[in-house]
């Protein structure tokens, strides 16, 4: 099985390590992995901002750069649910016959390993508390675990996941799947209700006794991370694969 | 980067204490639909047959207001049609003036908040008074509702205690919740008495039968239709509903989506008026039919008015009902603000970080984030876009259109660590003001690549 990687902008420049962590793992469970290197980003920061027209030739470029893999995967649930949710719309939208291929064979790494390729071992241990942050786009879009909201059987993708690494102890904050307030441009043009989901959030998690908060959302879990830094807060941050990589 | 939401959310959270109370309150409220949503082994089939109900209605709404109106006839009661808000007033003041009423007895209505009834009547010599008792608190102070259901919330008791000192002569310094609503319930008993009129909102209108569902939970809106002999329903065109079998899916999804309570207390539905005593109606577009040609749109009119969306709403949580510019706040009221004149309540789209938990909580499923997603594509053109957003978002379409130079740019990101932090942290960085910048990776993941490093 042979997969295009795709590293977001700001994985690429902020979190390299999240990178090679997802290449780690995808090749120890026997995956062929490609890294096409005319990648850039997919378009999400302007569009959610109210710009989407500045997207559309990013989607193009996407289109063009991984539009021929079979599976296209991605550290990041916010990002891979763009492709998957917008790419279709977006070529609607501007009258365009073009199909979108990519937002088809998508997937999110941490939905990747638990759906497509099933895993259910893993060597890796982590003898740490985590606290899982279940972030809006990876529970309400990507459908990562059972939204709070809903009447549904109650699942997690994520929680499963780690369940496999050994000496690990995973645990979830209360309002456990609330918005830390990232939201791209909304933290800038909303700074202050911004910063305020964002440390209460961060109180969420420090209240269930975690050393780390992990996500499969390197943005949220950068947002906090920023508001941390700044009230010289002592929690450290993690991706999810990471830690599913951890002694790979 | 501030549109009026932002600069009013920012001095709401300044301070921090009631900022927290009011997000903990109505998060309580939250937590208490969920509670119930979990109890009720059929309740996402329930929001969908709700959802689907509502859509078919609107779909069809010419026929089901003319059977409304039909039916409501043939039972005695009086209807009448108001184009817009000045129509509506009119209408009601027609009324009032041809039965010498002097004084009115409201109960809540989002509605005659929409259409400002009660500064118009007032200014006509006519005395209104409102007997919900968050609105009869509001209307001591000369304030507005901050959310569509708990009207109050963003007053504490200490300040209703303190108001109530003021107006009711109540002992100075209790601000004990039940001493002040016995003191409330008190003072209202005497305006319900010399009432010569009652004026109610409406829950559902049911088309087949002609009725006008209401639900209090004070019970304040059956106190003042059964003791006057003139009562006066505004309805919008959005709240009728086909059938009295519908109206069991409503009725069940409202209160628990609302409050978290099973039903609310009182769930009167009126249907003809008693010997001696009328009843009018009123259906008010004010905008309404025009929506439905609005197929991004047209969803809001499903609306069932429980604030759900506001209760959950991170962002409302935190920055309180009156920094919206539109009198109903949260995701709806954005929505609906849009409906009414986007140019004037473009402030208040800022006002989401696209968690679509509204999505999720909403009882009859309005897409209502993804309504303001839609809307954020459309402020540029309104001429409302925030200049530098459109800038960031112009300058990250051009880096990112262009492989090489965004190649380029990850080598030399690192830089930006060096920086002093006189440049990294100042007013133009609205990022820097909460945030420690993030630190950029020595080498970026596609240069570890290159070098093989990736392995």
């Amino acid at each position: 099985m042979k997969v295009g990687l795709f590293i977001p902008c700001y994985v690429n420049t902020l979190y390299p390590e999240v990178g090679v962590a997802t290449y780690k793992l995808l090749t120890h469970l026997g995956v062929e992995v490609d890294y096409p290197l005319n990648q850039t980003c997919c378009g999400q920061p302007m569009a959610n901002g109210g710009f989407e027209k500045d997207s559309l030739p990013l989607a193009h470029h996407f289109e063009e750069t991984f539009g021929d893999y079979e599976y296209i995967v991605a550290p990041s649930a916010s990002c891979t649910v763009f492709v998957k949710e917008n790419y279709p719309r977006l070529f609607e939208k501007e009258g365009l016959q073009r199909e979108s291929k990519t937002s088809k064979h998508i997937y999110d790494v941490c939905e990747f390993l638990h759906d497509i390729l099933k895993v259910k071992t893993l060597p890796s241990r982590f003898p740490h508390k985590v606290s899982i942050h279940n972030s809006c786009h990876g529970v309400r879009e990507l459908h990562l675990s059972s939204p709070s909201e809903l009447n549904i059987p109650k699942y997690s993708k994520i929680r499963n996941l780690l369940s496999l690494v050994n000496d690990i102890e995973i645990l979830e904050p209360a309002r456990v799947d609330e918005c830390c307030g990232f939201g791209g441009m909304f933290s800038i043009e909303e700074e202050s209700v911004s910063a305020c989901m964002g440390q209460d959030k961060i109180e969420a998690h420090k209240a269930t006794g975690a050393e780390f908060i992990t996500g499969a959302d390197s943005s949220c879990l950068m947002h906090m991370q920023g508001l941390a830094k700044r009230n010289s807060d002592s929690i450290k941050f993690i991706h999810v694969v990471q830690i599913l990589a951890a002694g790979l | 980067m501030s549109t009026k939401h932002s600069i009013a959310a920012s001095q709401f959270i300044s301070d921090k204490t009631h900022e927290q109370w009011h997000n903990n309150a109505l998060y309580f409220v939250r937590e208490k639909r969920d509670n119930m949503a979990h109890s009720v082994p059929e309740w996402e089939l329930l929001r969908e047959t709700a959802a689907k109900i509502k859509m078919h209605t609107i779909s069809h709404l010419a026929k089901y207001v003319e059977q409304f109106a039909q039916k409501a006839e043939e039972n005695g009661v009086i209807v009448h049609w108001a184009k817009d808000a000045d129509e509506h007033n009119h209408k009601v003041r027609e009324i009032l003036e041809n039965n010498g009423v002097k004084k009115l007895i409201k109960s809540k209505s989002m509605l005659t908040e929409e259409c400002h009834l009660n500064p118009y009547l007032i200014k006509h010599g006519i005395e209104v008074i409102e007997s919900d008792l968050g609105e009869r608190i509001l209307q001591l102070r000369g304030d507005t509702p901050s959310h569509i259901v708990l009207p109050a919330i963003h007053l504490t008791r200490q300040q209703v205690g303190h108001l109530f000192e003021k107006t009711m002569n109540t002992e100075k310094g209790n601000c004990d919740p039940t001493y002040l609503t016995h003191a409330a319930r008190k003072n209202l008993r005497h305006q319900f008495l010399t009432a010569d009129a009652s004026l109610t909102g409406c829950n559902f209108a049911v088309a087949e039968t002609g009725d006008v569902v209401v639900c209090t939970n004070e019970g304040n809106a059956d106190m003042g239709t059964s003791q006057t002999k003139l009562h006066i329903v505004s309805v919008g065109l959005e709240k009728i509903i086909p059938t009295q079998k519908c109206l069991g899916v409503f009725t069940r999804l409202l209160a628990r989506s609302a409050t978290g309570q099973p039903i609310t207390t009182y769930t009167s539905q009126y249907r003809k008026p008693q010997e001696e005593s009328k009843i009018h109606i009123i259906l008010v577009d004010n905008g309404r039919s025009d929506i439905l040609s609005n197929t991004e749109h047209i969803q809001s009119l499903k609306c069932i008015r429980c604030g759900a969306c506001m209760n959950t709403c991170p962002v409302y949580r935190r920055s309180g009902g009156h920094s919206y510019t539109y009198f109903i706040p949260g995701p709806i009221g954005i929505n609906l603000g849009m409906l009414r004149n986007p140019k004037e309540y473009s402030d208040n789209v800022s006002a989401c970080s696209l968690c679509y938990s509204c999505n999720n909580v909403c009882p009859v499923k309005i897409d209502l984030a993804d309504q303001i997603y839609r809307w954020r594509q459309n402020l540029d053109s309104l001429g409302k876009a925030n200049p530098m957003k459109k800038g960031m978002s112009k300058g990250m379409k051009f880096l990112f259109k262009h492989p090489s130079l965004y190649n380029f740019s990850l080598k030399f990101a690192p830089l930006v660590n060096y920086a002093p932090r006189f440049l990294l942290y100042n007013k133009l960085n609205g990022w820097g003001q909460y945030h420690e910048m993030p630190t950029f990776a020595k080498e970026s993941f596609t240069d570890m690549w290159k070098k093989g490093k990736v392995k």
